[in-house]
């Protein structure tokens, strides 16, 4: 019976040579990843069973939600995983100065190949399926364990198949493409399955796009996103990433829960109005609602091309008098990179602000807490209750490129109507 | 085990923001959390829970984020047991992993009203609404994940292996 990307990937790392959906597997795992919100809790878990770590060299801790520590307690929690870090001899532990973002950070500096198999103590841990990897999201009990066994348990997901087609018009792009697809099937429309992205229309989308897809299938409740290896996959990994990739592709006779076409073409700027992803609208549904505050950034949309796209809008224009406009480069080497390419004059001159690389406002951590009734279009992947401060402050996810022109008008916009 | 408690319901995609908001993880003291549990959805649910009481959710219930903090609120603030249509799959690993019981009965769930008094045998899945005498059963756990349970998590079932 023919396997699916994903299913190929937990076969070889179970050393089966095949795996049906439903089948529980134990295999080994390419890389461990914490932050600093769940490590402190993994390794409360790994002290009690007296564990040790079985490969230091797999294990990444990111120190990048509450970091530059918001308080005294989340520096205690940083504090707690470097000392942990340290004993153990991790090889990959980003304190402040070398962390950026996550899901950014970890492809920027080579630690996913393609075919690897991938679990982090955060839910985004999914975005590695831009690379042609398996990787997802687990909580800090998992990771434990993963630490001490270099394996995880897992039950092989069934699949759904976007069958993507054409290009995305102007101003529409990877976030617009997902977003559209959680609200055609809801928040728990992927739930427990792989959300495989195929199709001639591939070949268009970025490699940041790439990651911002398959970053925010966890929102359609997957357990993780995942494309096809070519020759973009290929030259960003040979930029990146010393491991050789390891290429696997779908069987012809693959089983797919369902298939979905999604024609590029077709797509528009997309926003998710609270207090769910999939309450998505396009423009012509869109009001003049007041906005507050615009956060770009995140391990969705902080990568170079996003920042460009930004700049692009706000070259030359003001932010909106009545918005707080902030910009958070996910990573060092992009905030450099944003720097030398000179954008940071472009969003300083219209009256932004650039922050060091921090989840922060995201999860409603620091950097932009939003106060009662307060709305902020964000590029960020979540709009629950209270997700970036007071319980009746509102999110609004978007595009870079709507998130800027948001920010110009002071309303939900897209650059065409500036 | 047997857990006997008032019932707490919601709807669907009780996501883990409001289970307990991001602005409390600066800590991971289960005490802490449990402190807070629910706070965003339930100003109440603190104030009132009481030992062994039960959570009922519809679908997709511990929507979003990965974080552990969210099963270990509830299961410090008291609760014996989440009942849902549908758990999302990260919660539903970080619930057993941590040993909090949680069953999937949509009958239940549709049944089973906010303050009523709902009994569970979690052995059998057997989970009786002791204010209507109504009756259900939920789908029993796949043996592989009845050995974590048994176990008392994943960290002491992996002890257990070796």
């Amino acid at each position: 019976m023919g396997m699916t990307i994903s299913q190929k990937i937990l076969a070889a790392h179970a050393h089966l040579t095949s795996v049906k959906a439903g089948q529980l597997i134990n295999a080994d795992l390419d890389l461990v990843l914490a932050n600093d919100i769940t490590a402190p809790v993994a390794i409360n878990e790994f002290e009690k069973a007296g564990g040790c770590v079985r490969c230091n060299d797999k294990i990444a801790l990111v120190m990048d939600h509450f970091a530059p520590n918001k308080d005294i307690k989340a520096a205690e929690q940083v504090k707690k995983t470097r000392e942990f870090a340290r004993a153990q001899h991790i090889s990959h532990f980003y304190d402040v100065g070398r962390m950026g973002i996550e899901h950014a950070l970890l492809p920027e500096q080579g630690l996913v190949g393609a075919g690897d198999l991938v679990i982090g103590a955060d839910s985004h841990t999914c975005t590695y399926g831009a690379l042609g990897a398996f990787s997802t999201g687990v909580g800090s009990t998992d990771m434990a364990a993963g630490m001490m066994t270099q394996q995880c348990w897992f039950k092989v997901p069934s699949a759904i198949r976007f069958v993507l087609k054409g290009t995305l018009p102007r101003y529409v792009t990877g976030k617009d493409l997902i977003l559209h697809i959680i609200g055609l099937i809801g928040v728990d429309g992927a739930l427990y399955r792989s959300m495989e992205f195929t199709g001639e229309g591939v070949s268009a989308l970025s490699m940041d796009d790439r990651f911002t897809v398959c970053n925010m299938a966890i929102e359609a409740g997957a357990k993780n996103g995942i494309f096809p290896v070519d020759d973009k996959t290929l030259a960003y990994l040979k930029e990146h990433c010393q491991k050789p990739p390891v290429v696997y592709e779908a069987d012809e006779d693959a089983i797919y829960e369902k298939t979905i076409e999604i024609d590029l073409s077709t797509l528009k700027p997309t926003v998710s109005f609270p207090h769910l992803p999939e309450n998505t609208k396009t423009p012509e549904e869109w009001d003049d609602r007041e906005i507050h505050q615009v956060v770009i950034g995140s391990c969705t949309n902080g990568r170079i091309s996003d920042l460009r796209q930004v700049a692009e809008v706000l070259k030359g224009r003001k932010i909106h008098e009545n918005v707080r406009c902030i910009v958070i480069p996910a990573t060092q080497k992009i905030y450099l990179q944003a720097m030398h390419e000179g954008l940071f004059d472009t969003f300083i001159e219209a009256g932004a602000i650039v922050s060091t690389p921090t989840c922060g406002p995201c999860l409603g951590g620091h950097m932009g807490i939003l106060a009662a009734g307060e709305r902020a279009v964000s590029t960020t992947n979540r709009n629950f209750v209270g997700r970036m401060g007071h319980v009746t402050s509102e999110v609004y996810l978007a595009s870079p490129y709507v998130a800027a022109a948001s920010a110009v008008l002071g309303r939900i916009a897209t650059p065409d109507q500036l | 085990m047997f857990v006997k408690g008032h019932v707490f319901k919601y709807g669907s995609d009780v996501d883990t923001d409001v289970i307990i908001p991001a602005r409390y993880l600066n800590t991971s003291s289960a005490e802490e959390l449990a402190s807070h549990c629910m706070e965003d959805i339930d100003k109440d649910f603190v104030k009132n829970v009481q030992k062994g009481d039960i959570l009922v959710a519809e679908d997709n219930f511990g929507c979003g984020s990965s974080r552990e903090h969210a099963p270990l609120a509830i299961k410090t603030s008291g609760i014996s047991l989440v009942i849902a249509n549908s758990f999302a799959r990260i919660f539903y690993r970080n619930a057993i992993n941590i040993g909090l019981p949680i069953l999937e009965c949509p009958k239940a769930v549709e049944a089973i009203q906010k303050g009523d008094v709902v009994s569970c045998e979690l052995s059998t899945g057997i989970i009786k609404n002791e204010t209507t005498g109504e009756q259900f059963r939920a789908e029993p756990f796949p043996p592989f994940i009845q050995t974590i349970i048994d176990a008392g998590g994943l960290i002491k079932s992996l002890s257990h292996k070796e």
